[in-house]
């Protein structure tokens, strides 16, 4: 009987390699109650090391060209920056107060940074490593998204329900949109054209159309419905767009699903069943693979975008939360 | 002319983005009456002079960081009264166009309260839990923030049940409000299949609260009180009197755990509560008043943020307009519970998952897995509108 099990095994890894024929990427996963990063590699799809992250790592990122990796170390106030080649720490960014999410200017020069804290965005300069500015915002600010053309940063605020729509040329806030309740993150597709905002205790995700003829407009809100999950257990919280803006991702927290949107009709066609309270999410590379934290079964789930499956599981820390995946 | 009409258009359309579409001005005020206390069991239960008024403010903070988004401004009076000048300062409160009233209350002073500020008020009950004022006694300008005796009740038996701790011996105090909270334990015991197999009444024989080394006594003393009971699960104690809940864990002749009043306490907020960003709730309270949160802020606040919430929402402050919306399905808060919270239409009771504490930690939160009901499972706890008698809300 042992055999044939093991064969299956086999084909499934072989079938990875072959969807995933470039060179293996790192994938690097905060583990918030552990107090330590893993990484894995994105061929072989095992657990190759684990290193401390300082205390409570949530929000994680890699600099645009690899070398850098960005943790959000909530309980130090402090960004703590690791080479991703030896996950030695190299140096500290100033954060602000209990640092959670972050986003990254595509020429890598700037960080966003949420401070739930304080109210206030900080923005840092990764070369310099200072503070460039710090602009105020709603109560307890947390999802961060970049518009592709850079022009806009966008937070959220959990308890002022609100998207704000920062200038990053003058950093100020010069649009406000109400969504619903507790909005924990907030993504562009890579054309522009649409911004997805997720309220966790709303239940919803608001579709923004950022460039509307009077300002940044809600179109509509996108509900979640799973038959024999109670309604108040499907929590949107991390989103993922393909890059051609066909599909949304999003991570249902304590429904355990990750729901598929259609970006063109806005529709839900599937939920996929990851593990327990998932969190945040990133893509390979070339988006063959999503990979999914699932902070109370501490694995991570990998799915195969195309097919929209999930192919595997891998063990991780205690309580996974961000997860960061090195570029080509 | 028409060059000159879309300029004047632009202009206007910058002004608003700026500042909203018009100033919108909300005037709310609470209204605490101060009764005469006796000291509590424990000094952590020591009642601070701004008790209430500090999660106010914190609500006003929050309400007005979103207001500035919007163009509003949150004004809240803050005002403590006895009992007898209550009149005076609510006919002040209202001649000074105050329209949105939090009390904190007992259910007596609640009703004439509700009653005399009249249908162009909306009262929000803060902290009374008495049963009477969601049910015959409701009033139509009448919302209860605070949960009900019988929520508590239900959120603790629904975590015996849980734990398989079916059989209850039941203490309960023996001043009325300890009795009014022993019948909430005895009909959520009858509700979720528990048993309630043995009960006693701790006598109010008065006198001091404190007395230096009084644990001497009162390791001798409960012991005794609870020797003989029927073979019991679980000691649940109906204590509003603070008299002796909090002496029965370990004290008692048969060693079981103790929930109620002591021991594990069914609470609306407890200061080291962390989980679904609580802890930035915690930290934004202490900061600002520079002590722990109680209940009773934690409920302020949320009534203001109730007003808030419905205010920015439906951009009015008119008391009738908000009414209609926060008992409308379009109603939704975060409160630091894990899902969000909404209002009974029925009898204007805010629904809410309780949390259960050691006084240390969150231990569990109820509703409990399994416990299901057609329209929420939060309406597992407390009484349900078949049952319910009131009938102002009906239109």
């Amino acid at each position: 009987m042992q055999r044939p099990i093991q064969f299956i095994a086999s084909i499934s890894v072989a079938m990875l390699g072959f969807a995933n024929p470039a060179a293996a990427n790192k994938v690097f996963v905060s583990n918030e109650r552990g107090n330590t990063i893993t990484v894995i590699d994105s061929d072989s799809w095992e657990a190759i090391a684990e290193f401390p992250g300082g205390n409570r790592p949530r929000g994680i990122g890699v600099s645009p060209d690899g070398k850098y990796l960005y943790v959000c170390a909530s309980d130090d106030d402090t960004i703590r920056v690791f080479d991703t080649e030896t996950y030695e720490e190299v140096w500290t960014l100033p954060s602000g107060p209990d640092p959670e999410l972050f986003t990254i200017h595509p020429t890598g020069e700037l960080l966003y940074i949420a401070n739930e804290d304080d109210n206030l965005v900080t923005v840092v300069d990764t070369q310099s490593r200072t503070v460039v500015a710090e602009i105020p915002v709603g109560v307890e600010p947390e999802g961060m998204a970049i518009s592709p053309d850079a022009a806009f940063v966008i937070n959220t605020s959990e308890t002022t329900n609100m998207a704000h729509f920062i200038d990053t040329s003058d950093y100020q806030i010069k649009h406000n949109i109400l969504v619903d309740q507790r909005p924990r993150y907030a993504v562009y597709t890579d054309d522009g054209t649409k911004l997805f905002v997720s309220s966790e205790i709303g239940g919803t995700v608001s579709v923004i159309d950022p460039l509307a003829a009077n300002g940044p407009e809600l179109t509509t809100k996108i509900g979640f419905e799973v038959a024999g999950v109670q309604p108040e257990w499907l929590q949107p919280v991390g989103m993922k767009v393909t890059a051609d803006n066909k599909w949304l991702f999003v991570a249902l927290g304590p429904a355990n699903r990750v729901a598929v949107i259609d970006v063109e009709s806005l529709e839900v066609v599937d939920y996929i069943l990851v593990g327990q309270r998932v969190w945040q999410m990133e893509f390979t590379p070339g988006q063959e693979f999503l990979i999914t934290t699932n902070g109370n079964s501490n694995d991570v789930t990998v799915i195969d975008v195309a097919r929209q499956k999930a192919v595997k599981s891998i063990q991780v820390g205690q309580q996974p939360w961000g997860v960061a995946v090195t570029p080509e | 002319m028409m060059v000159f009409a879309r300029l004047i258009v632009a202009f206007a359309c910058l002004f608003c983005t700026a500042f909203g579409a018009y100033a919108l001005d909300i005037n709310a005020a609470v209204l605490r009456v101060d009764y005469p206390q006796r000291l509590p069991i424990s000094r952590y239960d020591l009642i601070p002079d701004d008790l209430g008024f500090a999660g106010g403010a914190l609500a006003d903070e929050d309400n007005q960081t979103t207001g500035n988004f919007m163009g509003m401004t949150f004004n809240t009076n803050y005002v403590a009264t006895t009992p007898e000048e209550i009149d005076a300062l609510l006919e002040e409160l209202i001649a000074n166009g105050t329209t949105l009233l939090v009390v904190m209350a007992n259910a007596e002073d609640l009703l004439q309260i509700a009653d005399r500020a009249g249908s162009d008020v909306l009262v929000i009950n803060a902290t009374t839990r008495d049963m009477s004022v969601r049910d015959d006694q409701c009033r139509a300008n009448l919302l209860h923030v605070a949960p009900s005796e019988m929520m508590l009740a239900d959120a603790v038996v629904q975590f015996a049940m849980w734990k398989q701790w079916r059989e209850v011996f039941l203490i309960q105090g023996s001043n009325p409000a300890d009795r009014t909270l022993g019948d909430a334990y005895r009909r959520a015991a009858n509700k979720f299949g528990a048993q309630v197999v043995e009960e006693r009444e701790f006598e109010d024989t008065g006198g001091s609260r404190r007395t230096d080394t009084g644990h001497v006594l009162v390791q001798r003393q409960i012991p005794v009180f609870t020797q003989n009971a029927e073979d019991h699960d679980v000691v649940i104690a109906a204590d509003n009197s603070d008299l002796f809940a909090l002496y029965l864990p370990f004290h008692l002749w048969t060693p079981r755990p103790v929930m109620g009043s002591g021991g594990l306490r069914p609470v609306t907020m407890h200061a080291a509560h962390e989980a679904w960003g609580a802890t930035q709730f915690q930290r934004r309270f202490e900061e600002a008043s520079g002590r722990f949160v109680q209940e009773a802020d934690y409920e302020v606040w949320l009534s203001l943020r109730v007003i808030g919430e419905a205010v920015i929402r439906i951009n009015a402050a008119d008391p009738a307009a908000l009414r209609d919306y926060i008992l409308s399905d379009d109603f939704e808060l975060a409160a630091f519970k894990g899902r969000k919270v909404n209002f009974r239409p029925w009898n204007g009771q805010l629904r809410q998952p309780v949390l259960l504490t050691d006084s240390k930690i969150t231990v569990s939160v109820s509703p409990q897995d399994g416990y299901l009901h057609q329209v929420s499972t939060l309406d597992t706890l407390g009484l349900d509108q078949p049952e319910s008698a009131c009938n102002a809300f009906a239109e």
